[in-house]
């Protein structure tokens, strides 16, 4: 059990370094674009098995996203990409960081 | 998650011995609204049948093909996204194309269904299937849609970059490219395995490492899904299979190849960096964002226009569902009763003549009134299904849905039980965690579905003046609070069982979101005389044999000295009281009586039990057989009816107790049934009908004794 524990901090760890906010460099999570803005998946915390099966649906690094809806207080949010459409909520959406598309 | 047994499962698979009758079983495989169904549909068009998985209470959905008198057998899963499980329904995907599904074979071939305008996602699927090692054909579905959007697929390309297998374009809703499509079905049992695609190459590696030391011959596929999906669930069976050491080897293969990466997230950034290199290889141009309908529909995906058109569309449904049909009720209502007349007359006062006109006509016709009703509805539902709305209710939902422990997952289900209770229990399978699905499962059966319509046309036809308020019907009104009141019912008790026996944590919510669709009209129609073939089949035997019976228990016995001094309509009351009917009424008026309701009514409830719109016919032919026969129609014999003394049985408090007693009560043998199939216990249906009738019961007490 001591080993599960030092794996799971560990991976904490990993994706404390990995996904973090660089604002500088113009990065938002897929929650904070706005409506008909676009950007792409810079990278994802993985750990979430919800955020997994989102991964398993096509949402990895490299995908283009645009918002396209929301309902009622702004949650779930509504996200195309490719030829698909999916809603999700936002604490999900959050796991997810985005460069913005220039032109925006 | 899957109940398969264990020890049916055990069996290898190659050992488990061929049962059928066909020549090749083929898999038709596809995500969900890739247009599988409309395709299986044209392929087998009628030859289909529904069946079980032997052991399983899962149905199996088979078409045939027949052609050079080979027979070739398409089973039609349900949509999965791809081999890794994560509901019910995909599970049971997964565990045919594995040939897990206990007493099956794994299928001879794989028809995987693609949707030409959604490559992306279709190409992740196709990919994994490929590495199931078994001859597969690609259907490429929607490509007029993707011709209308200007995306042109280089076929040849394509077929390339999936190892060669054969690729056929075709527009399942016209038609076009199936007679193609059919013979390279026919072919698909004597062509070479694809070849494996460059995908992964090190899963590849490791997965053939394991492999050679298998004492069966085992596919690649599960042995990837083992390497991935750890050996969980029936995943364990293959790791059986692989050797005493396999297990340690695992480990490390699994430690090698993914570190602390979780590797269903590996898989997904591995697999779909590859379709995007195929994608830029074989298409054309890379789908617009936004095509032009997106654009006019995206309004409605804003909060405010978004949440006001859910609630127009609703308003709407209701307003059609009780002022379009009403002419043709009207109608229908007319011709029985005229028929019935007529048929009395012919055949005089005998006791045939009677079985005609009060059993049959009275009985069958009370029913048949209301198919205009139905149909509208399931029409609506169909239409609502179709184009792609139901899955923006429920992401509209969502966050109401929450508040009750339950998501927008559980509003596809709920929406459909408007129309039977039993494809929206099914339609729960979607929902991936069982606590959820099954207090879902116990809210649908509240749902207004269209059995419990008639009942409440009736009533409200009959008790509620037709006088408008403000710019609505009253009438429609009334319908629309009933429906309302069963909503709140059902998600009440979803609330009351989360907070208790179905305590947990917070559903998490994601839904793919179909482009809306022009509902195609050749699919709206058959699914809809479908149902008009189930309604009248219904009408035809069930209900017919009830109205029969129950005329024959409240015609006979005949009493032979009847006072001479009662007129006829006395006679008849008196003749119905001493009735088989009347005294077995009688002695159940007494359980009834604390809700108002007479020895007929009671009866007609309690004849309800198996299926609800039987207590229709029953009052029709009861109240045809009594003293309220002069009235014309069964609403205006209702009005009629009195308590010995003359005060009237059908007083608002009765009415509305009844109104609530059939919102609530569980009067549905087919959807207990389907209760037990999908909670695969007793507890859950037992639960529900006790529950369902004492709250049902509980209220017409309070509506009639308080009102
Ligand atoms: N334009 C077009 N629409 C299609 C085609 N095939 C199916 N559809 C429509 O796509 C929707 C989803 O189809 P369905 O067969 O229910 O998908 P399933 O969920 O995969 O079974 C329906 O509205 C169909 O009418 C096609 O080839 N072209």
């Amino acid at each position: 059990m001591i080993g599960v524990a030092y794996v799971q901090a560990t991976i904490a760890i990993i994706n404390a370094n990995h996904y973090h906010l660089d604002m500088a460099n113009n990065d938002i999570t897929l929650a904070s674009l706005k409506n008909g803005q676009s950007g792409t998946i810079r990278s994802i915390d993985a750990t979430d098995p919800q955020v997994q099966r989102l991964m398993v649906l096509g949402l990895v690094e490299g995908t283009q996203v645009q918002q396209a809806g929301a309902a009622l207080g702004g949650d779930p949010m509504e996200f195309r990409f490719f030829g698909s459409g999916i809603s999700l909520r936002r604490e999900q959406a959050m796991r997810f960081i985005m460069t913005r598309d220039s032109g925006d | 998650m899957t109940k398969a047994g264990p020890s049916e499962t055990r069996v290898p698979l190659h050992e488990i011995p061929r049962r059928r009758q066909a020549d090749a079983s083929i898999a038709v495989v596809g995500s969900p609204n890739s247009g599988k169904s409309t395709l299986f549909n044209r392929l087998t068009g009628l030859r289909q049948r529904i069946g079980n998985y032997p052991g399983v209470t899962v149905e199996r959905n088979v078409g045939l093909m027949k052609a050079d008198g080979r027979t070739i057998e398409l089973v039609d899963l349900p949509g999965t996204h791809g081999l890794s499980a994560h509901s019910y329904e995909e599970q049971i995907a997964v565990d045919v194309i594995f040939g897990r599904m206990a007493g099956t074979q794994p299928p001879d071939g794989i028809l995987a269904v693609v949707d030409a305008t959604n490559l992306y996602q279709g190409l992740f699927l196709v990919q994994q299937l490929i590495e199931l090692e078994r001859p597969i054909v690609v259907a490429l579905t929607m490509v007029d849609a993707a011709a209308a959007g200007g995306l042109k697929i280089d076929l040849e390309k394509l077929s390339a970059h999936l190892g060669g297998i054969p690729i056929c374009s075709v527009v399942a809703t016209t038609g076009q490219g199936i007679a193609a499509l059919r013979d390279a079905i026919l072919a698909l049992p004597g062509n070479t395995l694809p070849q494996p695609t460059m995908a992964w190459p090190e899963l590849m590696a490791v997965a053939t490492e394991l492999a050679s030391t298998a004492a069966l011959p085992m596919r690649r596929a599960e042995i990837e899904r083992l390497i991935i999906d750890g050996a969980t669930g029936l995943n364990a069976h293959v790791l059986e299979c692989l050797g005493a050491d396999a297990a340690i080897r695992l480990v490390r293969y699994r430690d090698e190849l993914f570190g602390l990466e979780p590797p269903l997230a590996r898989e997904a950034r591995v697999r779909y960096a590859w379709v995007r290199q195929v994608l830029g290889d074989v298409q054309e141009k890379m789908p617009v964002l936004l095509s032009w309908r997106t654009r006019v529909t995206q309004i409605f995906n804003q909060p405010i226009p978004g949440t006001l058109g859910l609630f127009l569309v609703m308003a709407i449904v209701f307003q059609a569902v009780f002022a379009w049909a009403t002419p043709m009720m009207d109608l229908i209502d007319g011709a029985t009763a005229s028929l019935g007349g007529w048929v009395g007359g012919q055949l005089g006062d005998t006791a045939f003549s009677s079985l005609v006109a009060d059993g049959v006509i009275a009985g069958v016709g009370s029913v048949i009134i209301f198919l205009p009703q139905i149909l509208i509805l399931f029409l609506f539902i169909i239409l609502l299904e179709d184009s792609g709305y139901l899955a923006r209710a429920a992401y509209l939902l969502d966050r109401a849905m929450r508040s009750v422990g339950l998501s927008g997952q559980s509003i596809i289900p709920m929406i459909s039980s408007f129309a039977c209770a039993v494809p929206g229990i099914m339609a729960t399978r979607v929902i991936p965690n069982r606590r959820d699905r099954i207090a879902t499962i116990l809210a649908a059966p509240f749902m207004t579905c269209s059995a419990r319509l008639p009942v409440y046309a009736l009533l409200i036809a009959a008790f509620v003046p037709a006088q408008n308020v403000v710019f609505m019907n009253l009438q429609g009104l009334v319908l629309f609070g009933l429906y309302m009141f069963g909503i709140i019912m059902g998600v009440l008790t979803a609330l009351l069982l989360r907070k208790t026996a179905l305590r947990g944590p917070k559903p998490p919510f994601a839904l793919m979101l179909p482009e809306f669709r022009r509902p195609n009209s050749r699919t709206v129609l058959m699914q809809l005389l479908g149902r008009a073939r189930v309604f009248l089949r219904r009408a035809g035997t069930v209900i017919f044999a009830v109205a029969v019976v129950v005329w024959a228990l409240a015609y006979f016995p005949r009493s032979a000295d009847m006072d001479p001094s009662l007129t006829e309509n006395e006679a008849a009351a008196a003749q119905l009281e001493q009735s088989w009917l009347g005294r077995a009424g009688h002695f159940v008026e007494p359980a009834f009586a604390p809700l108002g309701w007479d020895w007929r009514v009671s009866s007609a409830v309690i004849a309800g039990f198996p299926a609800r719109e039987v207590v229709i016919a029953v009052l029709g032919t009861v109240y045809a057989v009594g003293d309220e026969a002069d009235e014309a129609t069964l609403s205006r014999r209702l009005k009629a009816s009195t308590w010995p003394d003359g005060r009237p049985v059908f007083t608002l408090p009765m009415v509305i107790g009844l109104l609530i007693f059939y919102a609530c009560c569980l009067q549905c043998a087919a959807t207990l049934a389907v209760i037990r199939r999908e909670t695969n216990s007793w507890r859950w249906p037992v639960f529900a009908w006790i529950y369902m009738t004492t709250i049902g019961y509980v209220g017409a007490l309070l509506a009639f004794q308080l009102l």
